[in-house]
């Protein structure tokens, strides 16, 4: 038996207006946002845009994003039966969705 | 719309910044050579090398006496007949330098009593793998190189790149196309030398251990540009990644520094030791390698003896807690808040994919067969034959991309100006639609994340590590299917804006994994034997006429094969 969570996610691009969509996702206890963010992709829209490399290491820092308004890694970050509020990261320039610049300057294509 | 491409113009172009492509960027700017290191994630964040948990092997005589030559011959039997004895070698030799030199950069080798402390590994014939405590190998050489190229500024660094393909000038390799995938610009890359750093094939496998980027893309390139590979069917499955219950913030294969340091008891379904069935009696002791104990666990399962999840136990509920503080510290508390105590429960394990083998052909100067186009670390084939022993993967990666560099700046001394040549750069923009060609409208309808996991089930369930002729084909049959669902062309922009637009990185990601995914299946299928990493149910012996590499090419779309030891029947075989 799978509980469900609701994930209200802000989507848009630095240049357009954003918008939020809500999704229900069904999950078993244990599993991480991410695991929700990419069985979303796979199975409902794979237009949304998230960065991450290790999946579920906490390894690789990339999947940084705010969780009802607090920073957390998304691989980290636990599924709950509850609608759960996804944003991007609000000090870093936003790329899409909940894509932000986060590499230091040296490492950015220039 | 033609999309003007950023153009850069570079000495030595590295592709992918793991351990590999970062220690060659370092050592080519070291040579005097100007550096462009591309990523297609952030630099130093995607790939394997962050996700190594634990052993790095060099004979550095610190911990117990040891020459190379042990190293060399552990690694020649690993291999099972299998190793480029001048790449395995290259490798054995350099390592302890590589491991110094990562020393004095400050990587913080594990010491005791003011030694650096090295670990006995399977299939090692004493103590002789490095590691930085806590399972943190990995992050720590990332780190240490990235901090090392943070202080050259012959080192340009670029995350978000998307290498699509090289791009040949009467037979030399004189640059790359790609995009970025933060704008979705076109890019050029002229370079004088181009080294392949792009790591294995992974991700090709739903269950893997390293990051979402390893999808081949090396593998892809090198062969879309004309370069052999070898040994492509040889995919090393770890046997041990864990399983069940469901842990965050761990990389599933961190069971390996447990069993280093605590043992730990492999157990079947009904809590029974049953490696002694599979000929290796473990006794407590972490001595069975990986294609052994990969084995052992699926013929468990197979029998109805594994565990709940399908996989076996592994316990250490014989460790104190004092005992598992002392050797994890702070990793205790990770399996804490994923409700793991493991004095009071075992775990479940099951193989997962690891590593590859195989991988583009090059010589013990980096080289490849084409000018201009040198490899470093797991993309290169050869080194670790049929099976790689633990601990050669980093060792390769520190060892491959020093000699690369060395080898890429050498050649841009001899280069006194690389331009891209017009007609091939055109042909390989138009992919990345700098060409002024739209994509395609249908292909943006298609969940391209839905199709990298059927590609994914596919692999696992018909190309995993016991394979037979008929569930070859039927992979053959699935891959060809999603090439055709693929199309030619990859999705139209988005109208809303190109920024990081997943689906069109799947899209080029795809292309690749098909193609790698093809070789694999294909190889295995000509081998109809048993070696290693690679076993068919249905020929199950190890043959000695197939003591031999196999090649792949690629004409047109479609892999050739060479090396298999009786053509006529390797054809009939493919046919």
């Amino acid at each position: 038996m799978s509980d469900v969570a609701t994930l209200k996610i802000k989507r848009g691009s630095d240049a357009g207006a954003s918008r939020w969509d809500t999704f229900d996702v069904p999950f078993e206890p244990g599993q991480s946002v991410l695991d929700g963010l990419r069985w979303l992709r796979s199975h409902k829209d794979p237009s949304l845009a998230i960065r991450f490399s290790c999946i579920n290491a906490n390894a690789c820092k990339e999947c940084m994003i705010q969780l009802d308004g607090e920073t957390v890694y998304a691989c980290t970050a636990r599924l709950e039966a509850r609608e759960m509020t996804l944003t991007p990261l609000p000090n870093k320039k936003l790329v899409r969705d909940l894509v932000t610049e986060i590499a230091p300057p040296s490492e950015r294509f220039k | 719309m033609t999309r003007e491409p950023l153009a850069v113009e570079t000495d030595v172009l590295v592709i992918g910044s793991g351990a590999a492509g970062m220690y060659a960027a370092i050592e080519a700017a070291r040579d005097g050579a100007g550096v462009f290191l591309a990523d297609r994630s952030l630099i130093g964040r995607g790939g394997a090398t962050v996700m190594a948990q634990m052993t790095v092997a060099a004979a550095l005589s610190e911990e117990v006496p040891d020459n190379p030559r042990h190293h060399y011959d552990d690694t020649i039997a690993a291999g099972r007949g299998l190793c480029d004895e001048n790449l395995a070698q290259l490798l054995c030799e350099q390592a302890p330098e590589c491991i110094r030199e990562l020393d004095a950069w400050g990587v913080g080798w594990a010491r005791k009593d003011n030694h650096i402390t090295a670990t006995l590994a399977p299939g090692h014939d004493r103590p002789r793998c490095v590691y930085v405590d806590f399972i943190n190998t990995g992050p720590a050489v990332s780190k240490t190189l990235r901090a090392v190229m943070a202080r050259n500024s012959d080192i340009r660094k670029a995350g978000d790149i998307c290498i699509v393909d090289l791009v040949c000038d009467g037979g030399e390799i004189a640059g790359a196309v790609g995009w970025h995938l933060d704008s979705g610009a076109p890019v050029i890359i002229a370079a004088k030398a181009t080294v392949l750093a792009t790591g294995g094939l992974t991700r090709l496998y739903r269950r893997n251990s390293a990051s979402a980027n390893m999808g081949g893309d090396g593998y892809a390139l090198a062969l879309r540009a004309g370069a052999p590979l070898i040994d492509m069917e040889f995919v090393q499955f770890f046997p041990i990644g864990h399983l069940a219950p469901r842990l965050v913030g761990m990389d599933p294969i961190m069971w390996d520094p447990f069993r280093y340091k605590l043992g730990g008891r492999l157990l079947n379904g009904r809590m029974e030791e049953f490696t002694s069935r599979y000929g290796s009696n473990e006794d407590g002791k972490y001595v069975l390698t990986r294609d052994l104990a990969t084995y052992a666990i699926f013929k468990e399962v197979e029998a109805g003896r594994g565990s709940p999840h399908g996989g076996a136990y592994l316990s250490f509920e014989h460790c104190s807690a004092a005992a598992l503080r002392a050797a994890f510290g702070p990793v205790i508390d990770r399996l804490a808040a994923n409700k793991i105590d493991l004095t009071r429960m075992p775990v479940e394990v099951a193989p997962i994919a690891h590593y590859h083998m195989g991988g583009v052909v090059a010589d013990a100067r980096m080289m490849t067969e084409l000018p201009g186009l040198f490899a470093a670390g797991e993309v290169v084939g050869g080194a670790n034959g049929a099976n790689r022993l633990s601990g050669n993967a980093i060792t390769e990666a520190l060892v491959f991309g020093r000699r690369a560099g060395r080898s890429a700046a050498a050649r841009a001394r001899q280069i006194a100006r690389r331009d891209l040549p017009a007609k091939s750069t055109r042909i390989a923009l138009g992919l990345v639609g700098g060409d002024g060609a739209e994509g395609s409208s249908s292909s943006a309808a298609r969940n391209t994340a839905a199709m990298v996991e059927r590609l994914q089930a596919i692999m696992a369930g018909d190309v995993g590590p016991f394979r037979t002729g008929a569930k070859l084909k039927r992979a053959l049959d699935g891959i060809d299917a999603l090439a055709a669902e693929l199309g030619e062309r990859p999705p139209a922009r988005r109208p809303e804006g190109d920024a990081f637009d997943l689906q069109r990185l799947e899209w080029f990601d795809l292309r690749n994994m098909l193609t790698v995914a093809r070789t694999v299946a294909q190889s295995a299928l000509s081998r109809n034997e048993s070696r290693g990493a690679h076993q068919r149910e249905d020929c199950p012996q190890a043959l000695p006429r197939w003591r031999r590499h196999q090649r792949v090419r690629l004409a047109g779309d479609t892999p050739q094969i060479t090396g298999a030891p009786n053509a006529a029947v390797a054809s009939t075989a493919l046919s």
